[in-house]
């Protein structure tokens, strides 16, 4: 019975957003149903983290069919961090929604996708099937592609569209790549594709067909040279879709990475995985510069996604012990630290009226609290000890360095001080100086709510790393070792 | 067999890229389409193509057409369906706000 806690997490967003669908003319009874839901959902995913860490993973096999023939869900260590923290963005995301989500935009279905792009993200997150995986990235897609047109104003319609071909292609690119690997091992089973993977030694054209899924993925987590899609089609929607997209959307592509190649293809390391490294440090670099490049203060915090991807992949490259649970631990700060920049942002455009930072001063005045927590955030977001940033961003660096990529960790300590630079350039900007226009309105408190919540989250994890580490160390050394998961899903 | 679709499916990976690489949106839109169709032929093509044999493995029963193919071909189907159908809507929706549908038009600045 236990087993089909598993189900619970993508169950209950999709059952409730599907219900919510009939009360998009009823925004209180929308937001208080949203408000239980996303409770209840953290309660159950609380549940199952302390299950699986005190007893062990957990798997259903969808429909009684036994493990490679049949659908399966596995929650192990990794999966139930990620639905962890996907459930807390989720509820600070419904908090914010209360200053953001307009009457029409309630009517226009936000809940309803809000609720459906969780349950696809959870669902990415505890599957242990290849397909099922791009099944899971199609129902996230679907509700992202609904949020992002929210409001329909022009220039929404014309980033959405470049946004959904580009996200089409790779969906395609994927079926594709999964039918390639169909055919050269005969399942789309995660343990067992990690198992058959094995016995042969990833030979020729099986590092051929990771390549194309890592293509695949790196698409979908906005990598170098593929990321020019996300910054302009990230800053279009209402702050709330933005937060939503920039915490989940881009790290479902690197829990994606994380899991197939610990996984699946781990056994040509000095081929793919010098290969990510180079890649991490180039995402790096390009991320930075273009953060540095506008005075767009979304476009700003849009382009810091791209940096913190990049050190995500330094840590898959590098593929030890160490750096594994440092790009996990990066991997939950930021889902959190993005959510509460996006969200801050949000805020301080409002406010200002405007998203042009040269026509903002001075709202350290009007808006004391918002500015310093913009301030605290900026600092989270470089990696100041001792908030959460510097735990990940240690782990990783140090991992790189013992394994002698210097010139990768060389670049990851430029480009913290870059993105600290580019930050601090919107606290500077909009904050200090004389207050040049008068705002436009008053910084709503539920939104500075939200921010602090997860701001809050971010110097939980960056002090209390004491408490944290021992189970991103677990998680990470279960991936070192894949025998574990392929033992464990295949029952041998 | 397996050769002649191999060759179709190339086929309509070609056009389709062929497409994409336009600049109006309703080709690039159909060039998607075209994609995915190719795409799905290519999934069939993999698991092998046997005619006339039961999708089910019975005891006695030694040759048999590989069920999960087929099974995913159909997932894959009503995927790329709703969404050619979704963007096919916001094409035209992105041509009548922006007044155009070539791609080079549709490009904007870093102010908006």
């Amino acid at each position: 019975m236990m087993s089909n806690l598993v189900f619970l997490p993508i169950f209950i967003p999709l059952f409730f957003g599907a219900l919510l669908v009939f009360f998009n003319k009823k925004q209180k009874v929308t937001v208080n149903i949203s408000f239980l839901v996303v409770l209840l959902s953290l309660g159950v995913s609380i549940f199952l983290s302390y299950h699986v860490f005190s007893t062990g993973p957990l798997t259903l096999e969808t429909g009684g069919w036994k493990a490679p023939y049949g659908i399966i869900l596995v929650a192990d260590k990794l999966s139930v961090i990620m639905i962890l923290a996907v459930n807390v963005i989720a509820l600070t995301a419904a908090i914010f929604a209360l200053s953001s989500v307009t009457e029409k935009m309630v009517q226009h279905y936000f809940y309803p996708l809000f609720f459906l792009l969780i349950a696809g993200v959870s669902g990415a997150f505890l599957t242990g099937d290849l397909f099922n995986l791009f099944v899971f990235f199609e129902v996230l897609l679907m509700a992202s592609y609904g949020l992002i047109i929210i409001g329909g104003s022009k220039h929404q319609f014309r980033e959405s569209v470049k946004y959904i071909l580009l996200n089409l292609f790779s969906s395609i690119l994927f079926v594709t790549t999964v039918a390639f690997l169909y055919s050269v091992t005969g399942t789309v089973n995660m343990a067992q594709l990690g198992e058959r993977v094995a016995q042969v030694e990833q030979q020729g054209i099986l590092t051929g067909i990771g390549i194309l899924l890592f293509i695949v993925f790196a698409t979908k987590g906005a990598l170098f040279p593929l990321y020019f899609w996300l910054p302009k089609s990230y800053i279009v929607p209402s702050p709330i879709v933005s937060a939503l997209f920039g915490a989940l959307l881009t790290k479902v592509g690197v829990y994606s990475m994380l899991r197939v190649f610990t996984l699946i293809f781990s056994h040509k390391l000095e081929l793919t995985h010098t290969f990510f490294i180079w890649v991490a440090t180039l995402t790096m670099i390009i991320g930075v510069i273009g953060a540095l490049s506008t005075s767009n203060v979304k476009l700003i915090i849009a382009y810091n996604i791209m940096p913190a991807i990049g050190f995500m992949l330094l840590g898959i490259g590098t593929f030890s012990a160490e750096s594994l649970a440092g790009t996990i631990y990066y991997l939950v700060h930021d889902m959190a630290i993005k959510a509460a920049l996006f969200f801050l942002a949000g805020l301080l455009v409002w406010h200002a009226g405007t998203s042009n930072l040269k026509k903002m001063g001075g709202y350290i005045k009007t808006a004391p609290l918002m500015g310093w927590m913009f301030f605290i955030a900026s600092l989270i977001l470089a990696g100041i000890p001792p908030f959460s940033g510097f735990i990940g961003k240690y782990l990783l660096l140090r991992g790189a360095m013992d394994e002698g990529h210097y010139i990768a960790a060389g670049v990851g300590l430029l480009s913290s001080l870059l993105i600290l630079f580019s930050v601090i350039r919107i606290f500077i900007g909009a904050f200090w100086g004389e207050l040049k226009e008068e705002p436009k309105q008053a910084v709503k408190t539920s939104g500075l709510a939200a921010s602090a919540v997860l701001i809050a989250i971010s110097i939980l994890l960056g002090v209390g790393a004491e408490w944290f580490y021992p189970y991103v160390q677990a998680a990470a050394d279960s991936l070192i070792d894949p025998q574990i998961y392929i033992d464990y899903v295949l029952k041998e | 067999m397996e050769i002649i679709m191999s060759i179709l499916a190339g086929t309509l990976f070609a056009a389709g890229v062929y497409l994409i690489l336009q600049k109006q949106l309703l080709k690039i839109v159909l060039g998607t389409a075209l994609l995915s169709h190719g795409a799905h032929l290519f999934i069939l093509t993999m698991g092998k193509l046997n005619r006339g044999k039961p999708p089910i493995l019975i005891e006695g029963i030694k040759d048999y057409t590989d069920p999960l193919p087929q099974a995913l071909i159909l997932t894959s189907i009503v995927i790329s369906f709703g969404v050619t159908s979704f963007l096919l809507v916001l094409a035209y929706r992105t041509y009548q706000s922006n007044k155009t549908d070539m791609m080079d038009q549709l490009r904007g600045t870093d102010d908006e």
